[in-house]
């Protein structure tokens, strides 16, 4: 039971690190990016390219897959993504989808279409027993991992300057930019910081969700999932919306594994019904 | 690498390029396969044999010119049968093969009679496929034709209680229904049966599940593609410390995949009917040159399935003198036999369908590669599920 | 409203409703194809389908604004009852079963659109794909009756009204096809043309304002999303009957995508728009999958960022500017005979 939970929690992590930056990007531009899932999957080859093939260890593998997908993020940022702002939700979304198809194609082009996996350190392989419940070592250093992410997010976000600069542009950006708050600077950095994050969720969760060239097609809807149902105005919401749904997912397919997925778009549909604007979301004037 | 891809594509673009040059009396055979999507790979694997098979035995068969056309279902039923339909009625196609997914072929069963058409399937593994249409032959396998050995030699081996998983699909209700008819015959156990979607994103919950009943082994099966994932999950949950044993077909311990496994896919035991280290100087050959075509993919048993499927497809041509006729050519194929990288085998007259050996295998680590190594054979096994019908 | 204004959009209504003798050419062009390409059933056929479902997607998004990436719900919901009627033989004449499909559809748009009224565009997106997700959950859930992943096998569809069967070649499933597009494609003009559509616009410009004036707003969201959810049925109805199958890809999420893609091609709010993009689509997919088997998916990617980057508005007046040209020239056409006539007296 308690080894469920433990599954659920990890899961949702994962599920946190990979959505939250979409939830900013969301959150702080209006910008619907579907294509969120195409830098979690440069990441996770971008692992396994390190890892498997160069011999990099996997310690020091992660934080280049972040560096990576930080540079291609805020490299497709100012290229392409900032001509799309302005334009319809409609534009935004065949975009983003338009991308997702070419990352789909090409990674299968230069990487093959089998899944890849991350070789990943034997002292990560095996359960602890704690009292009973067994926990996996790989699992607890992710959830160690996007804690400590988790935390120093917060820290960042109500801490810093550039926090409270971007708190600022995510709640009113006509006021921010008046306040001469560099909106479109904030959002690069921001953009380039989230794909990082999804870059990172890509390489650690490798190794659970599997890795191949349809990735961002498959969590795409669990992605967006977390964003609706956390809302897009802070990163708690998500965080607990990715924490539940991780926790329902791995528990309905425990209990009543003949549903399977079911449980998670129930979950999203009754609290979007109830709450259209995602659980922990404030109501500004947008 | 990237400059290799390079090379192939432009090959391939020759190829079609040389290929729309066609002439009306050349035989086009036309494979459907699942080339993007979550199966891909399976379609890769036999897009490739087929045209491995084409270079070495060239493009002319009975003083006819073969044409072979690949198209994309994604795995989809509805693609499938509309692709068939396609091929039939404006390529007038000779020969239908691939099918990588049972639904898929279903789908086509119906087209393939109505258009006379003989249907190869060279991936689906579902026994009752080819009792869907007189038109239908196949050179892949059946699960059951797996499972029964898998049993018999488990029961033997003194594995007593099982926790069966599967993938929720025809394919995984016939691997978990033939394997657990023939284990309780035997005397074993079924602690459980356990199925999840075949679009599956984490087995974590599903593995939890059946560590907690505390069998001796889990019987798995998983589409092609699929088992690398499966086998990482067992692992971390420390399953395999617990002293908990993987068996099932061969799809599991998939060859495209294994060497990503890494070691706690160790000790596997399936069974399967091929291996790409299979012990033949038919199959080194095939493995050489396929690992040389193709930038050092080694072959799975879908790629055999389609290599076969080709042979097949060669030798009822050359049977039936260039005639294309569904009748004759399906005429041709029953009985036909002959050395495959597999192994020997052949095609029932009755059922249309593959008898071939299978064999049991553990993963073992050679030269510094993990490989399925063939321990036990059962000779020309029938399909169990077809056989049984029958008595 | 005084009754000089309610004249004035009465007679606006009448000149918009006429058909122009473009619209009139491309019907005729439409039917003409039956004759023109017979080696090309099927994917006329396929075309026609995907064409009365972007039609339906274009009622909503293109009259009333609504996004739905869950058109797919009803398409399949109609796709599995027509499908599971035939193989049951609850309702044997395919045409019964046709409408039948479509009410089913329409039913299921109106319980879901009280969900789609509440929210912003990200929720309507997610809850429309959500309902859309969980129809497929539950498809291959209950595989006792649906078939599950396997797809719903052994349907049997009877021939139309007695007479046609749909033959291997798909020249009655594609007549079939057509008509019903044809039928549904008037409907769809009825409706738009009406103050009903006109009030539909003025919601879709401010929603606040059109409350305002009167206009009952949600109860008109409900209306066309309930017609726009029935027109999406009968496009699944019909490929499962052209077919004889049905399986859980008519539920996916590619489905409701591919779709949007088609309104983006041929544009939104002027009813041909999906005509045109599901033709343009469906050719390009065609050619592109047949150049590249495995990697298609990467140019209809790159056409999709091309067509945002250069401006989906600029072309649309491309599009625009062609159709004004295009009609121009058969408008003069149209007169020069009876011009020829006038002068032969």
């Amino acid at each position: 039971m308690l080894t469920i939970l433990f599954d659920g929690v990890a899961y949702g992590m994962l599920l946190f690190v990979l959505a939250c930056g979409l939830s900013v990007t969301l959150g702080l531009m209006n910008f619907i990016n579907l294509a969120h899932g195409a830098f979690a999957m440069a990441g996770g080859y971008c692992t396994v390219i390190l890892v498997n093939r160069l011999g990099v260890p996997f310690a020091l593998g992660l934080p280049i897959a972040f560096l990576v997908t930080a540079v291609l993020g805020g490299l497709f940022e100012r290229t392409l993504y900032v001509h799309v702002y302005a334009k319809p939700h409609l534009d935004q979304v065949l975009f983003t989808i338009g991308l997702v198809f070419m990352a789909v194609a090409a990674v299968d082009y230069t990487m093959g279409s089998s899944q890849q996996f991350v070789q990943i350190p034997d002292a990560l392989q095996g359960q602890f027993n704690v009292f009973g419940i067994g926990m996996g070592k790989y699992r607890l250093l992710i959830i160690a991992i996007c804690g400590l992410l988790t935390i120093a997010l917060q820290l960042m976000l109500s801490k810093t300057r550039f926090g409270s600069r971007l708190r600022a542009a995510v709640d009113d950006p006509r006021v921010a930019r008046g306040l001469g708050i560099n909106v479109g600077a904030v959002f690069g950095i921001t953009f380039a910081f989230g794909s990082g994050l999804a870059g990172l969720g890509g390489a650690l969760g490798a190794e659970i969700l599997g890795l191949d060239p349809t990735f961002p097609l498959k969590y795409m809807i669990y992605f967006l999932i977390v964003v609706t149902v956390g809302g897009t105005s802070s990163i708690t919401g998500p965080f607990f919306a990715s924490i539940l749904l991780g926790i329902g997912d791995v528990a309905g397919k425990y209990y009543v594994p003949k549903l399977g997925a079911f449980v998670i778009y129930a979950i999203m549909i009754a609290v979007l019904i109830w709450r259209p604007q995602g659980l922990f979301a404030r109501s500004t004037a947008r | 690498m990237k400059f290799n891809h390079l090379l192939m594509a432009a090959s391939a673009a020759f190829a079609l390029a040389a290929a729309s040059g066609a002439r009306a009396d050349d035989i086009k055979i036309g494979f459907i396969l699942p080339m993007t999507g979550q199966q891909q790979s399976t379609g890769k694997q036999e897009a490739a044999a087929a045209k491995l098979f084409m270079q070495q035995n060239g493009d002319t068969v009975a003083g006819k010119k073969v044409e072979l056309i690949i198209k994309d279902d994604g795995a989809v039923p509805d693609n499938s049968k509309r692709i068939a339909q396609d091929l039939i009625v404006n390529d007038k196609v000779a020969f239908l093969a691939g099918f990588g997914v049972t639904p898929g072929a279903l789908a086509v069963a119906p087209l393939a009679t109505e258009g006379k058409t003989p249907e190869i399937v060279t991936a689906a593994g579902t026994s009752i496929i080819t009792e869907k249409s007189p038109y239908i032959a196949r050179t892949s396998f059946t699960l059951a034709q797996s499972t029964v050995p898998m049993a018999d030699w488990a029961a033997q081996n003194g594995i007593k209680k099982v926790v069966s998983m599967v993938s929720d699909y025809a394919p995984g209700a016939d691997a978990a229904k033939s394997f657990a008819a023939e284990f309780t015959a035997k005397g074993g156990q079924i602690l459980d049966s356990i199925t999840f979607p075949l679009a599956n994103p984490d087995f974590a919950p599903f593995l939890q599940r059946a560590a907690d009943q505390k069998p001796d082994a889990i019987f798995v099966f998983v589409p092609s593609g699929q088992g690398g994932i499966f086998v990482k999950q067992f692992a971390e949950r420390g399953m395999d410390k617990a002293g908990i044993r993987i068996i099932g077909p061969g799809d599991v311990t998939d060859d495209d995949l294994l060497n990503g496994m890494g070691d706690p896919v160790l000790g596997a035991i399936t069974a399967h009917i091929y291996s790409a280290d299979h012990n033949s100087p038919t199959n080194k050959a095939f493995v050489d040159a396929f690992k040389k075509a193709n930038n050092g993919m080694r072959p799975n048993f879908m790629a055999v399935g389609a290599y076969d499927g080709m042979h097949l497809m060669y030798e009822a041509l050359k049977k039936t003198g260039g005639k294309t006729d569904g009748d004759s050519l399906i005429a041709a194929i029953k009985g036909m036999a002959w050395e495959s990288p597999r192994g020997p085998i052949s095609i029932d007259p009755d059922t249309r369908d593959i008898i071939q050996n299978v064999y049991i295998r553990t993963v073992e680590r050679k030269n510094g590669e993990l490989y399925n190594v063939e321990f036990e054979t059962f000779p020309s096994v029938k399909d169990p599920i077809k056989a049984a019908e029958k008595k | 409203m005084t009754s000089a204004a309610a004249n004035e959009v009465a007679a606006y209504l009448k000149r918009r409703a006429r058909w122009s003798p473009l619209e009139i050419a491309f019907w005729v062009f439409a039917f003409a194809t039956i004759w023109l390409f017979p080696g090309k059933y099927l994917i006329l056929k396929d075309t026609a389908i995907l064409a009365l479902f972007a039609l339906s997607l274009d009622l909503i998004l293109g009259y009333a604004g609504i996004i739905s990436l869950g058109q797919a719900a009803f398409f399949g919901l109609a796709g599995y009852f027509s499908g599971l009627v035939a193989k049951y033989g609850i309702i044997n004449e395919p045409l019964l079963a046709l409408i039948a499909s479509g009410l089913a559809a329409a039913a299921l748009g109106f319980v879901t659109s009280f969900l789609v009224l509440r929210g912003s565009d990200l929720t309507r997106l997610m809850v429309t794909l959500g309902v859309s997700l969980m129809l497929g959950e539950v498809a291959n859930r209950y595989s006792n009756i649906t078939g599950g992943a396997d797809g719903l096998q052994g349907v049997d569809i009877q021939p139309i009204l007695g007479r046609f069967r749909f033959d291997l070649y798909g020249h009655n499933g594609y007549v079939y096809c057509l008509i019903v597009l044809f039928i549904c494609f008037v409907l769809a003009r009825r409706v738009v043309y009406s103050p009903f559509g006109l009030s539909l616009r003025a919601v879709k410009g401010n929603p606040l304002r059109a409350a305002a004036i009167g206009i009952p707003v949600k109860w008109r969201l409900v209306a066309v999303y309930t017609f726009s959810a029935g027109l999406a049925g009968l496009a699944g109805a019909l490929l499962t009957q052209t077919t004889a199958f049905c399986s859980l890809d008519v539920f996916s999420l590619d489905r409701s995508a591919d779709l949007l893609l088609v309104l983006i091609i041929g544009g939104t709010g002027y009813l041909y728009g999906g005509l045109i993009g599901a033709v343009i689509y469906k050719l390009l997919q065609d050619w592109i999958a047949n150049l590249t088997p495995q990697y298609w998916q990467f140019w209809i990617g790159l056409v999709l960022v091309v067509i945002v980057l250069a401006g989906r508005e600029r072309m649309q007046g491309w599009i625009a500017a062609a159709r004004g040209a295009l009609e121009d020239a058969t408008a003069r056409v149209a007169a020069r005979p009876a011009k020829f006539a006038s002068d032969r007296q």
